[in-house]
């Protein structure tokens, strides 16, 4: 299910050395490359418009006073990824006042929550599973999951990174993003299922 | 997990609940992969976990799609960061 990203053929040729030189048409280049993809991030981790742009307008200004000591170890767009997810965060904690990171999800040792639902809902019409209202409904489940999940979703089947990416983005273990995902995965199928039900019986209904 | 089958157990589907995300994406090892079909082939409950878990994921990577920035976030991202001589029509 690995996609690719549109961008990553724009990406390739920008110059990193030009960059670190203060190259200012390349750095619009840059904010024009991966900008799209870190306010979709932050407005699917925020879920507000307004502090989606603050974490916008931050990030690249945090990445261009740290250009010059970028030294390349992982690539523009998960460094980039990286500045915005700590921005993210810290407006969470801003927003509630309490401690929010990324560390909070502690990997339980008792395994996963089981499957609760159980409804096959795969048979739905392609109507009723992609629609303007669906799509609504699939941000909201997103705003359910505790921060570290949803970053660790976010990265991984949104902005479709790769394990490793998403680890070095986070700055957590691979084996850390693993569990993460699953864990949010199963969560986001429980929410998925029980709305998918609902919408199995109206269908249902507006047959008989 | 799988009231209606003999041969597994509660157990066995709390195990291979940890593989699922692997499993979905393809990246399970083969053996484990093996492991998880046969199981799949007699538990009817643990088959409609793995369908809608891969539906669901599904459903994320289809809606993902590129949208591009809006007009106005982007003048004012541009402002911000003084790139206004460098703004191309997007």
């Amino acid at each position: 299910m690995e996609r690719t990203r549109p961008s990553v053929k724009e990406a390739a040729a920008l110059s990193v050395e030009a960059l670190k030189a203060g190259d200012r048409a390349e750095f619009a280049r840059l904010v024009d490359t991966y900008s799209p993809q870190i306010y979709r991030l932050a407005l699917k981790m925020l879920n507000d418009p307004q502090d989606a742009e603050d974490v916008l307008q931050e990030t690249f200004i945090k990445a261009l006073r740290s250009l010059p000591v970028f030294e390349g170890r992982s690539s523009l767009a998960t460094w980039l990824y990286r500045i915005a997810v700590n921005e993210a965060l810290m407006t969470l904690r801003r927003r509630r006042g309490e401690i929010v990171s990324i560390d909070e999800e502690r990997e339980s040792e008792e395994g996963e929550q089981e499957p609760l639902q159980i409804v096959d809902w795969c048979c739905l019409p392609e109507n009723e599973l992609m629609g303007a209202e669906v799509r609504r409904f699939l941000d909201e489940a997103i705003a359910k999951l505790s921060p570290a999940l949803r970053a660790v979703f976010l990265l991984r089947d949104v902005e479709g990174l790769p394990v490793r990416e998403t680890a070095e983005a986070l700055q957590i273990s691979e084996a850390a993003v693993k569990t993460r995902l699953l864990r949010a995965r199963l969560q986001l199928r429980e929410v998925l299922s029980a709305y998918f039900k609902e919408r199995m019986e109206r269908v249902k209904l507006e047959k008989e | 997990m799988c009231q209606q089958e003999v041969e597994h157990d509660q157990a066995l589907c709390r195990e291979l609940l940890a593989t699922l995300s692997e499993y979905v994406d393809g990246e399970l090892k083969p053996e484990l992969c093996a492991e998880l079909e046969r199981h799949l082939r007699g538990c009817q409950r643990c088959r409609i976990v793995v369908d809608t878990l891969k539906k669901t994921v599904a459903l994320y990577h289809e809606a993902a799609g590129e949208a591009p920035l809006p007009d106005d976030v982007r003048s004012r991202l541009f402002v911000k960061l003084n790139l206004e001589d460098f703004r191309k029509e997007s």
